[in-house]
């Protein structure tokens, strides 16, 4: 199920370190990335490659919020929700994203290319309030500004 | 002041290794490799420089215990974790700047003897990630990574690890757990990092603003560095102010600024041509204080004489037309998130205060609410395993302390201004 080439560079990643099991979150993040999200068998092949018992592996896992465990849309939109962005209509813009998308919190689109969540501070609160598109960042949004930027998205 | 953490960020390709280079990074090296490691050590300890990660713990003698211990295997930790709500200084220098964090590092790993270092960083900072990994690859190329680090035979090795969302991971023992591959909870101390972290072997984490300050302390040498700022709290100091001013961003002042100076001089004032209701001068879990406290001075000993704690210089302005509960309420929801669940205090505490939160907000307030919260307070206070707990109530505290009225106002189905809902779901 994991391609060659992700093992390796789990592999890698492991070489890294003193003891093996700390690539643990680096290579859960990578399969991740590969597959949308995790779920109980690729934790239980990272924890074989590893070394780590796989009941650790997944007590760890669980551990870290920004590890999803069902299907989510190709683009994971993460609004922020904390005090600076709150204050500057955060919520305003998550009414705004669950209209507009049809879906709930953390589900995502029927045509597979959105879901949006709410996150803590992402560190960006003088561009309150802003958001996370995967790996892109958006400030000083509004729910117009946020249109424009999801039909970039495809 | 020259701007010195700040120094190369807005200049073009700052972050690559030729621009940073021809803009003077790692400079510093070449002198720092003159001393001897235990004279950098001392001259960091002269310098008084404190750690900028939030508890201000001075850094010369945090790498004393470390380099003291014998051995070879040691380790240096870099916190990017950057995860209190209101803080993102470091970013500036992770995102324009990572050689300055990198020559730092190279310099502190000399000093404490440690030849193998990580930078950990949040999983919300992809992007800046990104950025670091291309750094290291290209000061590896340049040698100044590696084995024999410009022929003077420094061997030091450094690799970027990411989170994966959790703010208790920039707790230093938890966020050595999460290194090795585990849950981020925090660890009993002692025994300290600098003695047993990492692996079991004698650890340093330092913050990216506190490393990023440590080639000054070369060049400058510790006594210029300490005509910089406050006596108590030499150096410059990295502001991140957002919130209702009119210029929110990062600011790079002598310790010592006042809050007047760093709201009305620097930021533009209050935004909206509004009134200043509260500030919160050092992250979510420093104290508030109120527009009283405006002559109070940005350093580690002012701010605690004034109530409160200089914490990570994240300062959050909220005007008057903020509700306290609702601020308050945001921040207790964090830190019920966030709470790693190992105490019962903090992780039931933390509950409680959310629920009585939002059922205030709900239109269902009652009188004594205010005394209902601080009970709560007092049954987390001091009974904590880590400092989550006891920062976790601050908000409550000091809004309760300045703001009651506020909390009166929920009482008996709330103040009819429909400004909670907006704010908090
Ligand atoms: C709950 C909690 C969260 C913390 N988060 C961070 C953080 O994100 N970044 C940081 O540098 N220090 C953070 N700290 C402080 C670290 O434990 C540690 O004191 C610091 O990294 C030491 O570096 P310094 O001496 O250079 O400040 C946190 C502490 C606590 C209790
Ligand atoms: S105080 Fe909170 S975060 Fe700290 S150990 Fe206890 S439960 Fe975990
Ligand atoms: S509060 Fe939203 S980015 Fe910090």
């Amino acid at each position: 199920m994991i391609s060659e080439a992700v093992i390796e560079r789990i592999r890698k990643t492991a070489d890294r370190y003193p003891e093996r099991r700390a690539a643990l979150i680096p290579a859960l993040t990578i399969l991740q990335d590969e597959l949308g999200h995790l779920s109980l068998d690729t934790v239980r092949s990272v924890a074989e490659e590893l070394n780590v018992p796989a009941p650790e592996a997944f007590g760890a896992a669980s551990f870290y919020s920004l590890f999803r465990w069902k299907p989510s849309g190709r683009h994971v939109i993460h609004v922020c929700h904390n005090l600076s962005c709150s204050l500057l209509g955060a919520e305003t813009l998550l009414d705004h994203l669950g209209k507009k998308l049809g879906v709930p919190e953390g589900q995502a689109t029927a045509d597979g290319r959105f879901s949006f969540e709410r996150i803590e501070c992402i560190g960006r609160c003088d561009g309150a309030p802003s958001m996370l598109v995967g790996k892109d960042s958006y400030d000083n949004l509004t729910p117009g500004k946020i249109d424009e930027i999801l039909q970039q998205y495809t | 002041m020259e701007q010195m953490l700040l120094n190369r960020v807005g200049k073009a390709k700052s972050a690559e290794i030729d621009a940073a280079l021809k803009l003077g990074a790692y400079a510093a090296l070449e002198p720092a490799f003159r001393m001897r490691p235990a004279d950098v050590v001392h001259e960091v300890k002269q310098s008084g420089l404190r750690g900028r990660g939030g508890a201000g713990f001075p850094t010369g003698l945090k790498w004393e215990f470390c380099a003291t211990v014998p051995g070879s295997e040691k380790y240096l930790l870099c916190n990017a974790d950057e995860g209190e709500p209101g803080t993102f200084k470091d970013r500036f220098i992770l995102e324009h700047d990572p050689h300055l964090l990198i020559e730092g590092m190279i310099i502190s790993a000399y000093a404490i003897g440690a030849t193998q270092g990580y930078i950990y960083i949040r999983a919300e900072y992809p992007a800046q990630r990104d950025i670091l990994e291309k750094a290291v690859a290209q000061a590896y190329m340049r040698g100044y990574l590696g084995s024999n680090i410009l022929g003077k035979g420094v061997n030091f090795d450094l690799a970027v690890h990411t989170g994966a969302g959790a703010y208790i991971c920039g707790e230093e023992t938890a966020l050595i757990e999460s290194l090795e591959g585990k849950r981020g909870q925090p660890r009993m101390r002692p025994p300290f990092p600098a003695i047993e972290g990492a692996w079991r072997k004698p650890t340093v984490v330092n913050n990216v603003e506190t490393l990023a300050a440590v080639p000054f302390v070369i060049t400058l040498t510790a006594e210029g560095f300490q005509k910089i700022g406050e006596e108590s709290s030499p150096g410059p100091k990295l502001f991140a102010v957002s919130g209702a001013v009119n210029k929110p961003g990062g600011y790079e002042l002598p310790m010592g600024t006042t809050l007047r100076e760093l709201i009305f001089d620097h930021c533009g004032g209050i935004s909206g041509g509004r009134r200043l209701k509260a500030v919160i001068p050092g992250g979510a879990s420093t104290p508030m204080l109120t527009a009283d406290h405006l002559d109070v001075k940005l350093d580690f000993k002012s701010l605690v004489a004034a109530g409160s704690m200089l914490g990570s210089g994240a300062v959050i302005v909220m005007d008057d037309s903020t509700c306290m509960v609702s601020a308050a309420a945001v921040l207790i929801r964090f830190f019920k998130h966030e709470s790693c669940g190992k105490c019962t205090p903090c992780r039931e505490g933390t509950g409680w205060l959310y629920q009585v939160y939002r059922r205030m907000l709900n239109g269902q307030g009652r009188d004594g609410d205010a005394d209902l919260l601080l009970r709560i307070c007092d049954s987390i206070q001091g009974k904590c395993f880590c400092p989550l707990g006891e920062g976790a109530i601050q908000p409550v505290l000091s809004s309760i302390r300045y703001f009651r009225a506020d909390y009166e106002k929920c009482a008996g189905g709330g103040c009819g201004e429909k400004v909670c809902r907006p704010m908090v779901h």
